[in-house]
């Protein structure tokens, strides 16, 4: 392993549904409890990952809605995907 | 000119990820060659073609609903799941699965095209928009790329002439000489094989795609204003307001010119044929009938128009994303928000926009609240209404009363519109989760004419056939209603009231006497199922008024001197909810596939009115307006 995943381990990773327009990260794990959404956590798993969010890829929050900072758009590699945070919350970035 | 090779003619299915102008090849490729259909017992549209391939060869091709999975998650997906897996009875197993994929997107397209090669077909990636692609500085090696998949792959630019030529010859290869279907081995990927294609995908796409140094950040720049959490906003609304305009004043000139030329054909018929009553059905039932529908036709394709060109831009998923927490509070998803500004125009149109709202209990709140809105189809009874019993007075100087009162009407449709999904959703189906609100939003692409061009054709043929069909039935019988039995030759009233009209009308009177309709309202209510506005004629009619709509002013003279203020009021109230429009029940029926929700739609807004007329009227008559 490079030096690069020792730095990974050290930070603190947190969620992708916490974060601010303009955070730029990597996807450490996609985890969703049974709570995070209205969808299994398994089915929620599968819809991020169908949609680009998995482990590795780059993050970025490009914009988010004026009410509650709510949903956000996120560019992954070069797509953008927009979500609530409520879902995003499952994305653990570094 | 169809070749005997190959058994026949060959049939694909066009499969790809939304956003990949997966319907600008199928358009390229079929041309006007197409039809649109629904699936037996569902309402995804099935849409197929035919093409001639340089050889000769027919291909019939069908075009499936986007997905990024074949895990069907909605009803359009299940559609593309069991046409793609062959499960489809109706459906002609499908020869050859043509993927289509965005070339400056690929990642999810590539981990589509490894989850379809489980299918057993043979199939081909065509890598569309390639000159985006290639513009931006995108290097793609084709060949290694067909290699890595297993798959033949090949460009195309579908809005090119000539953007699919290497296309139609692979095809023609391929039917030459297609490999055979093998049995599928395909089961719904659990989340360890989607991370695991999902990076086998990543892995191709390194070894095969060039990305430049410096992507192209056009919609990134659009997007910091589109999609600011303040300026989007407005920019939105500012664009609903143009989009209104469009819809009310340009369709106008146009919706003159066809009730005039429907006037005038009706004219014609009535001196040509011998008075009677085939001259009274071609006349009043089936020329007035049919144009009272067609005259909306300009409303709805200025609507569809505006619709094509936001989406085809790209635009409608950053209004869903800009809405979508506002509609949220309601109950509603984002997507909802487009067909319910188009229920503003007509509920009609606002109904088949429906179809982008992927899940199928969103879908049906839609469908269920989008009659509410207060469409054109009102404006003649209100004004008619309002002009008749509401002084012109200025309320604090500065706003008309008639214009307030206009505006309450308006919004008392928006809110309880606002509140029957709040409670179809947190109510009814509060244990029935909806799916979260996650959308690509494409890059900005500008729209072409051609494909505008060609989409609203389809949407016209589409309402004029499906609508027109439904309506004109209902149309007939609505006339033979007010129609039979005829007058007495000695008759002293007006002959709609020896008719059946009437009799039902009496009949309802007791009913309606609550909220304060007298019997002549419970008449004019009958033909006024056929569309809103034709209860005004039939207004005119009962009170033996001559000139029909023309006379509006002398109707509304003759209303002021025999309705109390508090039946005016209880009748306006009772048109925000009343299901008083046998067209826009037909069409729920269509879309939802059900007689059931026709059915929940007619008995929920009924009750409204009841329940709102009665208030008011009661409200109305105790504050000393009867």
């Amino acid at each position: 392993m490079s030096r690069d995943s020792q730095i990974v381990k050290i930070q603190t990773r947190s969620p992708l549904g916490r974060a601010l327009p303009g955070f730029r990260g990597r996807i450490d794990a996609i985890q969703a409890a049974e709570d995070t959404s209205v969808l299994s956590a398994d089915e929620l798993e599968r819809r991020l990952i169908e949609l680009g969010f998995v482990e590795g890829a780059i993050v970025e929050i490009l914009h988010e809605g004026i009410f509650g900072r709510d949903p956000i758009a996120v560019r992954v590699d070069n797509a953008t995907i927009a979500l609530r945070r409520r879902e995003a919350m499952a994305v653990l970035v570094t | 000119m169809i070749s005997t090779t190959g058994a026949g003619a060959c049939h694909f299915a066009l499969v790809g990820t939304p956003n990949s102008g997966k319907t600008a090849l199928f358009n390229a490729l079929t041309g006007n060659r197409q039809k649109v259909a629904n699936y037996p017992g569902v309402t995804v549209e099935r849409k197929s073609g035919a093409l001639i391939t340089p050889s000769g060869r027919k291909v019939t091709i069908v075009d499936l609903p986007g997905t990024y999975s074949l895990r069907a998650r909605s009803p359009d997906e299940e559609i593309t799941r069991d046409v793609v897996l062959g499960r489809l009875a109706a459906e002609t197993q499908p020869d050859l699965l043509l993927c289509v994929a965005d070339s400056t997107n690929l990642r999810l397209a590539i981990r589509l095209v490894l989850e379809l090669k489980h299918v057993g077909r043979p199939m081909m990636l065509v890598l569309n928009m390639i000159d985006i692609a290639n513009k931006r500085g995108v290097e793609i090696d084709v060949e290694k790329m067909s290699a890595a998949l297993g798959v033949p792959v090949v460009t195309a630019v579908a809005i090119r002439r000539g953007g699919t030529d290497a296309l139609l010859h692979q095809i023609d290869e391929l039917v030459a000489n297609r490999p055979e279907s093998v049995a599928h081995s395909w089961h719904a990927p659990s989340t360890a094989e989607l991370r695991t294609a999902q990076r086998e995908a990543d892995t191709i796409l390194r070894a095969t795609v060039k990305n430049p140094p410096k992507p192209d950040n056009l919609t990134t720049r659009l997007d910091a204003v589109l999609l600011h959490p303040l300026a989007g906003l407005v920019i939105l609304f500012v664009l609903l307001f143009v989009m209104f305009q469009a819809v009310f004043s340009w369709a106008q000139p146009l919706m003159n010119l066809i009730s005039s030329g429907f006037d005038a054909l009706g004219a014609l018929a009535h001196n040509t044929l011998p008075a009677g009553i085939l001259q009274s059905f071609i006349q009043n039932g089936v020329i007035s009938g049919v144009g009272s529908v067609i005259v909306f036709l300009p409303q709805i394709l200025t609507l569809f128009l505006f619709i094509l060109l936001l989406e085809d831009l790209g635009y409608m998923a950053r209004a869903a994303f800009l809405m979508d927490r506002i509609m949220g509070g309601a109950g509603l998803h984002g997507r909802a928000f487009i067909p319910l500004l188009s229920s503003f125009a007509c509920a009609i149109p606002g109904i088949m926009a429906t179809r982008v709202i992927d899940n199928k209990r969103d879908r049906l709140t839609t469908i269920l609240v989008a009659p509410l809105m207060t469409c054109s189809a009102r404006i003649p009874v209100y004004t008619l209404i309002i002009s008749a019993f509401v002084p012109a007075t200025k309320v604090c100087g500065l706003f008309s009363l008639q214009g307030l009162v206009m505006f309450g009407l308006y919004a008392g449709g928006i809110f309880s519109a606002l509140g029957v999904s709040f409670v179809a959703k947190y109510v009814f189906w509060r244990n029935e989760p909806s799916p979260p609100f996650m959308l690509e939003l494409p890059d900005y692409k500008l729209p072409r004419l051609k494909s505008v061009a060609l989409g609203l054709y389809t949407r016209a043929k589409a309402f004029l056939q499906r609508a027109g069909t439904t309506i004109f039935s209902m149309m007939v019988l609505i006339w033979f209603l007010a129609s039979f039995p005829q007058a007495p030759a000695n008759a002293t009233e007006p002959p709609i009231n020896y008719s059946i009209a009437a009799w039902v009308g009496h009949a309802m009177q007791p009913v309606l006497a609550p909220v304060g309709f007298n019997w002549q309202i419970s008449v004019a209510l009958v033909p006024g199922m056929a569309a809103r506005e034709v209860a005004v004629a039939a207004l005119g009619t009962v009170y033996s008024i001559e000139g029909g709509k023309q006379a509006a002013s002398a109707i509304g003279h003759v209303l002021a001197g025999k309705w109390s203020l508090a039946t005016a009021l209880a009748l306006l109230v009772w048109y925000i909810f009343a299901p008083q429009c046998a067209s826009t029940l037909a069409v729920i029926r269509r879309e939802t596939g059900s007689w059931k929700w026709m059915a929940v739609t007619f008995g929920y807004m009924l009750t409204l009115a009841y329940i709102a007329a009665f208030a008011t009227f009661h409200i109305a008559v105790a504050m000393g307006a009867g």
